[in-house]
């Protein structure tokens, strides 16, 4: 007796991506089914749409929309402390929680390159499940498809989140200005030196693991904790580092900076290894890491609010906004001399975010 | 905040610095003008980076010397290097900095590679020649630059080549030499007949005195009357060899001093030594970047190697290619000009679009200023 409409389960262990998986036919569906609606599922899903019916929070009026979008393309896909799915998933609710928002929904698009290994996809997927749980916050639509062999990387990743933001709340880049105090939430360089270190022409022994978190909930902790209006701008720190970060929103306010270099945190093994590779940790990307740029009367408790939560513990007061006309970013060396912190220019190292 | 990181810390103490900043102010003569030459880009890098003019007396100024690899690295180098990757299908491997050299036509050895040129960016020499193994299919060569810090490293993977008589390795050599360089600069119109490049004295190389030696530049000091003291790359030994050489004027000496003895011995790593005599053989002339042809100042491969020599291999002719017309570059490599002297500086050449290629690397004269020390010469266009 044969089986009805009978197809091979996916072969999770031994099996890889092919051509067929992206054609949209029932190979495209059965990965979809077994992988990632498996994985991911939720209610929004289960109806099989080609979108997600989405309910609007109940809320007051005024409350606005956040909308944020972030493209994965990291190698390796698997470094210490994480991968690309886990990171997907923090990437973008960061991105839609730096404007002050709570995260509400994810979509998420598969870019699979002919002959990615089934094992491999499912561990990604999965640490994306996880991640988007643990955040709360739901993938509730997607897209996959598939490109020949050398025309991809593995995988890459795109994902997309909304977010609501209740009215009144202006937290941003143009917010900033003199006297306002920089915060950074915990010590920098971890994500890019962990990655780094799993580089095939690389290879150094660390002990250091990617700080890629979901930040929102420090976001919240930090917003509870002093008056409307005192956060004026808050940026998680990823490709192009702090300093980078730090020139964009001199740029938007307008303003210069002035950071305490001995203030700025940076663990013992990253700093060697940067030392080492002849890098700067100030342009070297973080994915669990925020600057929060507040009111100088109010920078004690913003302060003390990211201490008191996991994700910031080693929270430091770094510098402060200045009046500047040339809107540079400068720093008080360790050395007793004072320099520029400039744009990064170039690229420091491939892609690693 | 950062935990303390051994043997790296001890040489970068603020209070220390301080306290070499003071006597180094008390120790210079009043009315009297000091003017330093850094050799090395490390030096070059080393006081941009951590504000080392900002500690010492107006009196005292450094000028940038030649001593950064890529920077003195002519556009025909370039050119030939581009050539191998898209006219002769070979895998190009170099190291990271000279990938944004600017070459003629626009080009460089990152806008080649996003034309489809085989570029492949590498830590170390040993890496070219795993990629060389692993493609045995393709011509694999190494473009190699440095001074004598870099060199033996390419020695010994050219000798490792002949070893293992890897048919498709070679090796673009562009090393080139520091005593000859600075023989140059002394021996220029502007040092010697002008007197607009007025130099005091030498902090000397670090990283190629260690393959050197001290003993190369106890010339200097003897024939041309200028102290020399071999530093360290880190902030404090550069402090503490400006005290030095202070001293050496204000005392009418003219001695080769070494700071940096924790590294630099009389002469030198003799293994190293040996491996690149074994290999490379001086260069009759060759082209630097802002000084012109420069007589033996550099070096290249010996014709029992000849097989891995990407020169002879591929038959590659030299052409030189002039600097853009109104770049600085070569007066800035011979400390007879400063970044700032130039129009280009800032406005259309940047670390984004480098111009000219003391923009390129970070221990390049105008990359250095720009990255670090623009703030002291406003206005510049903000970036």
């Amino acid at each position: 007796m044969t089986k009805q409409n009978y197809i091979r389960p996916l072969d999770l262990k031994h099996g890889r991506v092919d051509m067929n998986h992206g054609a949209g036919g029932r190979a495209s569906m059965q990965l979809i089914d077994e992988l990632f609606a498996r994985a991911f599922d939720n209610e929004w899903l289960r109806q099989g749409n080609d979108g997600a019916l989405l309910e609007l929070p109940a809320a007051p009026a005024g409350q606005r929309l956040v909308m944020a979008t972030d493209g994965h393309v990291i190698s390796p896909i698997f470094f210490p402390g994480g991968d690309i799915g886990c990171l997907a998933v923090h990437g973008t609710v960061n991105d839609v929680a730096m404007l002050g928002a709570t995260p509400l929904y994810l979509a998420a698009s598969f870019i699979l390159e002919e002959g990615f290994a089934l094992a491999d996809l499912k561990r990604v997927v999965d640490s994306m499940a996880a991640a988007s749980r643990a955040a709360g916050v739901p993938i509730v639509t997607g897209d996959t498809k598939v490109v020949e062999r050398g025309k991809g990387d593995g995988v890459f990743i795109a994902t997309t989140g909304i977010g609501c933001v209740p009215e009144g709340r202006r937290i941003g880049g143009a917010q900033c200005r003199p006297g306002d105090v920089v915060l950074l939430s915990g010590s920098i360089g971890d994500h890019g030196v962990a990655v780094l270190s799993q580089r095939e022409s690389l290879e150094f022994e660390t002990a250091i693991v990617s700080d890629t978190a979901a930040l929102h909930t420090l976001v919240a902790a930090l917003l509870a904790a002093v008056p409307e209006g005192a956060v004026r701008c808050l940026r998680d720190p990823t490709r192009g580092g702090l300093a980078t970060t730090l020139n964009e929103i001199a740029r938007q306010s307008k303003a210069g900076m002035l950071l305490q270099e001995a203030a700025i945190p940076i663990q013992p093994q990253v700093e060697a290894a940067c030392e080492l590779l002849g890098l700067d940790p100030l342009y070297i990307a973080n994915e669990g890491k925020l600057v929060a740029i507040v009111a100088p009367e109010q920078a004690d408790a913003a302060l003390a609010a990211l201490r008191a939560h996991p994700l910031g513990a080693q929270a430091a007061r770094i510098g402060e906004v200045s009046d500047d006309p040339q809107r540079f970013v400068q720093m008080a060396t360790r050395f007793g001399g004072r320099r520029v912190v400039d744009w990064l220019s170039g690229e420091p190292l491939p892609r690693i975010c | 905040m950062s935990q303390h990181m051994k043997y790296v810390d001890e040489y970068r103490d603020g209070d220390l610095a301080q306290r070499i900043a003071e006597s180094i102010a008390a120790e210079v003569r009043p009315g009297q003008r000091y003017s330093f030459m850094e050799f090395c880009g490390g030096h070059t890098h080393a006081i941009a980076r951590y504000g080392i003019a900002e500690l010492l007396p107006p009196s005292i100024r450094m000028i940038h010397g030649p001593g950064c690899p890529v920077c003195v690295l002519p556009i025909g180098r370039i050119d030939q290097a581009i050539h191998l990757a898209l006219q002769r299908d070979a895998i190009v491997c170099t190291y990271g900095d000279t990938m944004r050299v600017p070459a003629s036509g626009g080009l460089s050895l990152m806008k080649a590679k996003a034309r489809g040129g085989d570029i492949r960016m590498v830590y170390s020499a040993a890496d070219a020649l795993k990629i060389a193994r692993a493609t045995p299919e393709r011509e694999v060569v190494f473009f190699a630059i440095g001074f004598e810090t870099t060199t033996p490293p390419t020695a010994l993977v050219l000798r490792q080549a002949a070893k293992e008589q890897l048919a498709n390795f070679s090796v673009l050599s562009c090393h080139v030499l520091t005593p000859s360089a600075i023989t140059h600069i002394l021996e220029s119109a502007e040092v010697r007949q002008y007197g607009t490049v007025p130099i005091d004295g030498f902090v000397g190389p670090a990283h190629v005195s260690i393959v050197i030696g001290s003993a190369p530049y106890e010339h200097f000091a003897e024939e041309y009357r200028k102290p020399v003291v071999i530093a360290g790359f880190e902030p404090l030994d550069v402090m503490q060899a400006i005290r030095m050489l202070v001293r050496q004027v204000n005392e009418g000496r003219c001695e080769v001093e070494n700071e940096f003895t924790r590294a630099v011995t009389p002469d030198g790593n003799l293994a190293a030594q040996a491996v690149v005599s074994e290999v490379f053989e001086l260069r009759e002339r060759f082209e630097w970047r802002g000084l012109g042809e420069v007589p033996y100042s550099a070096l290249k491969i010996r014709p029992a190697y000849a097989h891995w020599d990407a020169e002879r291999r591929f038959a590659l002719d030299y052409a030189p290619v002039p600097d853009h017309k109104q770049c600085e570059c070569g007066a800035i490599l011979r400390g007879v000009k400063t970044p700032t002297d130039c129009k280009l500086f800032g406005t259309v050449c940047t670390p984004e679009n480098p111009m000219g290629s003391c923009m390129v690397s970070s221990e390049g004269a105008c990359a250095a200023h720009y990255s670090y020390g623009r703030f002291r010469d406003i206005p510049v266009v903000a970036a």
